[in-house]
């Protein structure tokens, strides 16, 4: 039966754990430091506890880590890999991208790797620039994997449930910092959603804003303060961005005629410009060029001044849409 | 000793082996199959001797390169394997694996791997889900020499030896890394001291004799299967091909390919069953059979369909 539990970000992403450990015997939960400590950033609390040593700690190694998930699912077993920061999995790309998301086509589905990587990413206060890119372009490029992004606490539980009850390789990029930013109710128990689907955050008349992950809470803060200049921006958190929601993204540019898309990652060769393209080959009439916000082509700085610099602000955001809206 | 029997058994399937690889080095030359081919004649008696000393209706094999040999020692058929490299929709992949990529779950063969040493890491999760399934599994991570210079899997034995995970780690080492020969690439004489970095026992095995590779093979599976952990072997065999199909081998020193071929399996063997008793004439039949079985799986997967085009998308997702 569902509940509703006043939760924090991260204890969402643990109570999906707990669920789906409890539900399917045959998932696994390892990673670095998971287990006794309960996760660098204490997602994991508790588990260990509870499961025994279905929940266990790894070397510093991620190949092992990867690979070991892709054997195991291959296997009969629901591994959990976490890999502490998304920078890490640059580490063993080879276990997703050469491995896990061949599986299943080059053995005609006699093999498949039903595994979920938990990762977090993004850009926080005094972070290097090993820990700090936003990474979903690189994992989207791959047929075979699919990635989410949850952005709010009740998708923090939803998408990691999809993920883990998914017969693919999933990804599930979390953003620490959102982990611990505060509480909000969260329904949990309940059926496991289906992978896919977009989510109207703000619905609005006046232009589209595609968005997902940490900088969503940037592009609602700008869509409300635009509101009272008379803009109403339609919110649209993309979610997964394999499998796309394009449909959602193209229903919503229908009514509004104008797009942008704004993330935190890079725009040169990331997901936004997939977007602009995709909505141009649907041949859409748009009232204006379509615009993509994100980091410049550039490295993340430490310094928070300097990185507040490449993140899109909200200030950055709602000039953006502005500029759209009044061209 | 080994009965004859069982050393004909051996003999007859690196037979078939060798055989396979000779079919597809014309096939290779008429351009019916295309691409790169990384034969392995001579490796044969790793295969057969480890698949003998496996349970492969529940072990898992993860080789590296070099696959054919395994995967017909795990008891694929030869015409399923021909129909792959051929790319007719009869292939034990249907095409999508080829060469460097087969797989074979139904027969133990759960995936070569042409990035070299990635199943390793892959083999010691197959290991991990054995820890818990209760099913008694060894999975068998194979590579060569060169391999064991690849992270994976070094983070495959360090995490196979810290959980205690049922993994056979197994190097076929042939002496060249690609082209390059081993000996240039470490500064250790034997690569299986590697393992007492992780805890785990090593042995060096001769990789030329069938039953002495079975013999290794079986006790590092007893071991594992009582939970004692992983092993890792080095079985010492010679490659009397190139690297690749057209691999001229300038890089072979004069006499490194001669010594090998004196020492390869097939001919080694077969000397030591004359020696036993058996007739010259019981293995020129044995000889024949095979070739009739290969021509034939051969000629059978030439006049298969080509795999069709409008299949191509399926089987991404689930």
């Amino acid at each position: 039966m569902p509940e509703t539990k006043n939760l924090s970000y991260a204890e969402s992403v643990n109570a999906a754990l707990r669920r789906a450990l409890a539900e399917r015997p045959e998932a696994l939960l390892f990673g670095e430091d998971v287990a006794a400590p309960g996760g660098v950033f204490g997602v994991t609390k508790g588990l260990r506890k509870e499961f025994g040593d279905r929940v266990f700690d790894t070397p510093i190694s991620e190949s092992a880590i990867l690979g070991g998930a892709v054997g195991a699912a291959m296997f009969g077993r629901r591994p959990i890999a976490e890999i502490m920061w998304a920078d890490f999995s640059l580490v063993a790309l080879d276990q997703l991208v050469n491995q896990a998301a061949n599986v299943r086509y080059v053995s005609r589905g006699s093999l498949s790797a039903p595994l979920t990587v938990r990762t977090q990413q993004g850009n926080a206060p005094g972070a290097c620039a090993q820990h700090s890119q936003s990474l979903e372009a690189f994992f989207a490029h791959v047929p075979g994997l699919r990635v989410c992004l949850p952005a709010t606490h009740q998708d923090a539980y939803d998408l990691l449930l999809s993920a883990i009850w998914c017969d693919d390789p999933v990804i599930v990029i979390e953003n620490r910092t959102l982990y611990h930013a505060g509480k909000q109710q969260v329904r949990l128990g309940g059926d496991v959603q289906p992978v896919g689907g977009a989510a109207v955050r703000r619905p609005g008349r006046d232009v589209t804003v595609l968005t997902w992950g940490a900088l969503q809470h940037r592009v609602l803060e700008a869509a409300d303060r635009l509101a009272g200049d008379g803009i109403e921006a339609e919110v649209l958190d993309a979610r997964w961005v394999r499998p796309l929601d394009l449909a959602a993204v193209l229903a919503s540019v229908r009514r509004t005629g104008r797009l942008v898309v704004a993330h935190e990652a890079h725009t040169v060769g990331g997901v936004g410009g997939e977007v602009l393209a995709a909505v141009a080959e649907a041949g859409l009439p748009l009232r204006c060029p379509p615009v993509r916000i994100g980091a410049p082509d550039t490295r993340i700085p430490a310094a928070p001044g300097l990185a507040a610099a490449v993140i899109p602000s909200t200030e950055v955001i709602a000039e953006a849409i502005t500029k759209s809206v009044r061209a | 000793m080994p009965e004859t029997a069982a050393l004909l058994a051996h003999l007859e399937s690196m037979r078939r082996i060798r055989s396979f690889e000779e079919e597809v080095t014309r096939l290779r030359a008429t351009g019916e199959v295309v691409g790169s081919v990384h034969l392995c004649n001579g490796q044969e008696a790793i295969y057969v001797g480890a698949c003998a000393a496996l349970d492969l209706s529940r072990d898992a094999v993860f080789p590296t390169y070099r696959g054919h040999g395994w995967t017909l020692a795990c008891g694929a058929p030869p015409h399923a394997l021909f129909a792959e490299l051929l790319g007719r929709a009869t292939g034990i992949n249907g095409g999508r694996g080829g060469s460097a990529y087969l797989s074979a779950p139904e027969y133990g063969m759960y995936g070569e791997n042409s990035i070299v040493g990635a199943g390793a890491p892959i083999a010691a999760g197959a290991a991990l889900a054995a820890t818990f399934d209760g099913s008694g599994r060894v999975a068998l991570a194979a590579f060569g020499d060169g391999a064991m210079n690849q992270g994976a899997v070094h983070e495959a034995m360090n995490f196979a030896a810290v959980r205690a995970l049922p993994v056979i780690f197994l190097v076929e080492n042939n002496h060249y890394s690609e082209l390059t020969p081993i000996a240039d690439m470490v500064r250790v004489d034997r690569l299986f001291k590697r393992a007492s970095a992780y805890g785990m026992p090593g042995a060096r095995i001769d990789g030329n004799d069938p039953e002495a590779v079975r013999q290794a093979v079986a006790e590092a599976v007893r071991r594992a299967r009582s939970g004692a952990g992983p092993v890792l072997l080095e079985a010492m065999t010679q490659r009397i091909v190139g690297h690749y199909i057209g691999d001229a081998q300038h890089y072979r020193p004069s006499g490194d390919l001669d010594a090998a071929l004196a020492a390869e399996p097939i001919g080694r063997l077969g000397r030591d069953l004359l020696g036993l008793g058996v007739a010259q004439s019981e293995l020129d039949e044995l000889e024949a059979r095979v070739a009739r079985e290969i021509a034939d799986a051969s000629a059978r997967a030439l006049a298969d369909p080509v795999a069709d085009p409008t299949t191509v998308l399926e089987h991404l997702y689930a």
